[in-house]
């Protein structure tokens, strides 16, 4: 097995287990805990695709910034094993065979896709680099950048709309 | 002059619009002179019809208003045919109509204004359908008349509203003439289906090529409907209820017009008669059972008006036995001097009742001979015209049908003499009883009496001249040579049924005698009642068979157990069981369940979001699984 | 920074398969748990499982399409790029509403928000 494919493997596999635990854990604060593990594993992905704006991004937004919130938010409730609320067993069950089956379906879908197609990973990766993907950016989207930062603003706005004590 | 035969009918529905439209604000006079002139109009225009129609050589005219109906291959015209026995009807019709109308004037002068109007519109009303009737070219036009004279008897049976007796004959009369329709519309339809149209003309040139079954069921159909309408058996017991209404509208529609379209419409397709002979079997037995039937109630009855229902009945039948056994000519003679004579009655029976105050007891009446002078002598000779008495009308016009009669079947003979016997001596019975003898009724009626108006005297002498002299358009052959002037101007109608028919000839001594007898035995008849009543009315209680005739043979009754009685059950298990049960438990039950299942699916909305995605997650699922099932 | 090794291929059926993975994980968490917080941060589960699919996809065009275009395949990842600047707006307004909601209710208990019943 290559480099590659054994990087891979390795992380998907704690990709998956991590977004296991995600879901699974009683305590709110562990379960931040393992999907920061799960961004940084898929930043993991991204480098190996040498997508290497996206990893770096990837990591200082989601990782850094959202979660980071998140962690306030449930420190700011107190939130803990105890006081979070037990769903009713079947609802849980439902909801499990639910993304199941979701699984399996799309797994179906997709498995005879004609895909044969190989992807390139590191070495050939031009677009990865953040060269090319602002020139890019700043060349043909420019115009949703621009809107993305009114979305930023009225983000802003909202949030402090909506957090105010009345 | 003939083109302007559209003018005929159009004069009274003027008429009936303005009555009618107006009739709160013309005033009574004005009501009666627009009533009375629109048909004056109308009987000048058909006078000068007729003069035209009486040169030789007159052919058929056939005036197209506009198409009708027009899909496919149907094609029926709003269309007048100008023709001898139109031109006949027409003069009846609105020569008797307008002195109907004068008479009208004085009779109904109690009425208020507004009612007053709407008399007079419901008359003209009545008028313009008649001729629609007997004008139309084709049997669609006929049936449009057909029912318009069906509306206008209801309307004017049922005049005076306010009782509901009343309007429950004019109901009756209205439910058995449809009866008769359906009969009617079926061979309307049978004929359209088989010849492919309804104008006469194209009908009867058809005819004789078609087979004998179908025609057999389209003229017995078409009779169903005279039946209805002419008042025979089965249908007949419409009429005496009809003598609810006033009595210039019994002597309008119900003695001299309505009653005869059913003779208009067989004389008319006489062709199809003559090709089918059970019907015509069928015809003639009916006649003359239902002459027989009705003139055995008519013994026994004591309202004036009820006993001349049932002569109208009676003189129907005799009519139709004349259309059974071929004598068409014969049975439109008869409609022709039966509208004088019988119109003549009823005005006079109408003179007599409002004279009494609106008494209509025969057992009442009497010795009115002194009082009302010349309601007594046109009510004596009328009475001499219906028996048959050499020289009146009905001498000719009954002795034509009854040589027809006996020359198709002798049987047929003898019971229609003894019919006419039984006519003179009921028609003597009540002349006697009213005008003979002494008054019967209360003291301070009889100080009232007196003659009736010059508006009601006047068309009574006018009709009395008819019932007198009418006789001579008729003439028979072993009289005269070639004096039945009628039947000479009715030779084209009837042309083609004359050359199918087998000649009877009948030698003229046999015809003599026949005549002999039938007057013979009418005079004994008249006689004896004659006497009989004048010097004892008959007023004891009747038992055994005149009991049974006073009550018409029960047949009102058998009708009531063994139609309308079922019926009405009929209806009511409809309405209960089938309506409030079935329909109306499954309408209700289709809004139950609805509202059933509105409350189960709104359990989903539970307001868990949880529950909401789950159930967009197995949409997410079901839509992928169908997309990939479906490749 | 340059390259990290020579070009090596993985078949793109395995990040197919990866994402859908991750994402009926992040479906199955937003069934069960009843920690709006939770709910939210499995959301973003699934958004990242959808990044990966999409940078994936865009390395597997860019290698087909390399001869006639060099820039083939750079949408992919600027979309993913724009999915990360919505995801970070949605997140603080989210927030924000869930600390609304525990200011009025005292708890993130999603069955609290039944009031859409009626």
């Amino acid at each position: 097995m290559g480099t590659t494919q054994f990087l891979f493997w390795f992380l998907s596999i704690i990709a998956i287990f991590s977004a296991i635990m995600v879901v699974v854990s009683k305590n709110p604060v562990h379960s931040v805990l393992w999907l920061i593990i799960v961004f940084f594993t898929i930043s993991g992905h991204y480098i190996l695709l040498n997508a290497q704006f996206l990893a770096i991004v990837n990591l200082i937004v989601y990782a850094g910034a959202i979660m980071v919130l998140f962690l306030f938010v449930i420190m700011l409730m107190n939130l803990n094993a105890d006081t979070e609320p037990q769903k009713n067993k079947w609802l849980k069950m439902a909801g499990v065979i639910g993304g199941g089956a979701l699984l399996l379906v799309l797994v179906a879908a997709l498995k005879d896709a004609d895909l044969k197609n190989q992807l390139a990973e590191t070495g050939e990766g031009d677009i990865g680099l953040i060269r090319n993907l602002g020139i890019a950016l700043f060349n043909d989207y420019v115009v949703p950048f621009e809107i993305s930062s009114i979305l930023f603003l009225s983000a802003m706005v909202g949030a402090v709309v909506i957090g105010k004590r009345e | 002059m003939s083109k302007f035969v559209y003018l005929v009918p159009l004069f009274p529905l003027i008429g009936f619009l303005i009555n009618g439209l107006f009739r709160k604000k013309l005033s009574k006079s004005l009501t009666g002179v627009i009533g009375c002139g629109a048909i004056l109009a109308s009987f000048v225009v058909s006078l000068l019809i007729f003069l035209e129609a009486r040169a030789p050589g007159f052919e058929p005219v056939i005036i197209s208003l506009f198409d009708f109906i027009h899909t496919g291959t149907i094609d029926i015209a709003f269309a007048f045919q100008v023709d001898q026995l139109s031109v006949l009807f027409l003069l009846i019709i609105t020569g008797v109509g307008f002195l109907i109308h004068v008479y009208s004037t004085s009779y109904m002068h109690e009425e208020t204004g507004e009612h007053f109007a709407r008399y007079f519109s419901y008359l003209n009303l009545f008028v313009f359908s008649m001729l629609l009737l007997v004008l139309g070219a084709n049997y669609v036009i006929l049936f449009i008349g057909w029912e318009g004279v069906g509306l206008c008897s209801y309307l004017l049976i049922g005049y005076w509203f306010k009782n509901i007796d009343y309007g429950y004959a004019a109901r009756k009369a209205f439910v058995m003439n449809r009866i008769g329709d359906l009969g009617f519309l079926i061979a309307l339809f049978w004929m359209l289906s088989q010849f492919g149209s309804v104008n006469f003309g194209e009908v009867f040139a058809k005819a004789p090529g078609t087979s004998v079954g179908v025609l057999t069921g389209i003229t017995l159909l078409l009779f169903v409907g005279a039946t209805g309408k002419s008042a025979q058996i089965p249908l007949y017991t419409w009429l005496p209820d009809a003598m609810a209404g006033p009595t210039p509208v019994s002597a309008l529609i119900h003695a001299a017009t309505m009653v005869t379209a059913g003779i208009y419409m067989i004389a008319r397709s006489n062709i199809l008669y003559t090709l089918a002979p059970v019907t015509q079997s069928v015809v003639a037995i009916t006649g003359l059972a239902t002459a027989i039937l009705a003139a055995t109630i008519a013994l026994k009855q004591n309202d004036i008006k009820k006993v001349l229902a049932y002569s109208t009945v009676s003189q129907l039948g005799y009519m139709f036995l004349g259309l059974g056994v071929g004598a068409y000519t014969g049975a439109v003679f008869h409609v022709m001097t039966h509208a004088f004579f019988k119109a003549l009655l009823f005005l006079g029976a109408g003179s007599v009742i409002h004279a009494l105050h609106n008494e209509q007891d025969i057992r009442k009446m009497g010795g009115l001979k002194k009082y009302l002078p010349i309601t007594h002598i046109t009510f004596l000779l009328a009475c001499l015209a219906i028996a048959g008495i050499p020289p009146f009308s009905g001498f000719f016009s009954k002795d034509e049908i009854l040589a027809a009669a006996y020359a198709k079947n002798p049987l047929y003979y003898v019971i229609g003499v003894a019919g006419a016997m039984m006519t003179a001596f009921y028609m003597f019975r009540l002349y006697a009883s009213a005008f003979l003898g002494n008054f019967r009724g209360a003291k301070e009626q009889e100080h009232h009496l007196h003659e009736s108006p010059a508006a009601i005297t006047i068309p009574l002498i006018i009709l009395a001249i008819g019932a007198v002299a009418g006789g001579f358009l008729g003439i028979p052959e072993v009289m005269a040579r070639d004096s039945h002037w009628l039947e000479r101007f009715l030779a084209p109608v009837f042309s083609d049924s004359t050359k199918l028919a087998t000649a009877h000839t009948t030698p003229a001594s046999t015809e003599w005698m026949l005549m002999g007898v039938s007057v013979f035995l009418a005079l004994v008849a008249s006689v004896y009642a004659w006497t009989r009543f004048s010097k004892k009315p008959d007023l004891a209680e009747p038992h055994g068979l005149g009991k049974v005739l006073q009550n018409k043979w029960y047949v009102d009754e058998l009708y009531d157990g063994l139609i309308v009685k079922p019926l009405n059950a009929f209806a009511k298990f409809l309405n209960n069981v089938v309506e409030k049960s079935i329909i109306d438990w499954m309408v209700n039950g289709v809004g139950k369940a609805v509202q059933y299942g509105s409350r189960q699916v709104r359990l989903l909305q539970s307001g868990q979001v949880g529950a909401y995605v789950l159930m967009m997650v197995v949409g997410m699922v079901i839509l992928f699984l169908v997309q990939l099932l479906r490749k | 920074m340059g390259r990290l090794g020579g070009a090596a291929f993985m078949p793109i059926n395995y990040y197919i398969f990866l994402a859908i993975a991750l994402f009926c994980i992040g479906v199955a968490g937003v069934l069960t748990r009843r920690n709006a917080i939770i709910i939210f941060m499995c959301v973003e589960l699934m958004l990242n499982a959808v990044n990966l699919l999409l940078v994936a996809f865009s390395k597997m065009h860019h290698l087909a399409l390399k001869a006639t275009n060099p820039n083939a395949g750079i949408d992919g990842q600027l979309f993913v790029f724009f999915i990360m600047v919505v995801a970070a707006a949605e997140v603080s307004v989210g927030l924000a509403i869930i600390a609304m909601l525990y200011r009025n209710t005292h708890s993130v208990d999603v069955n609290f928000l039944n009031r859409l019943k009626h």
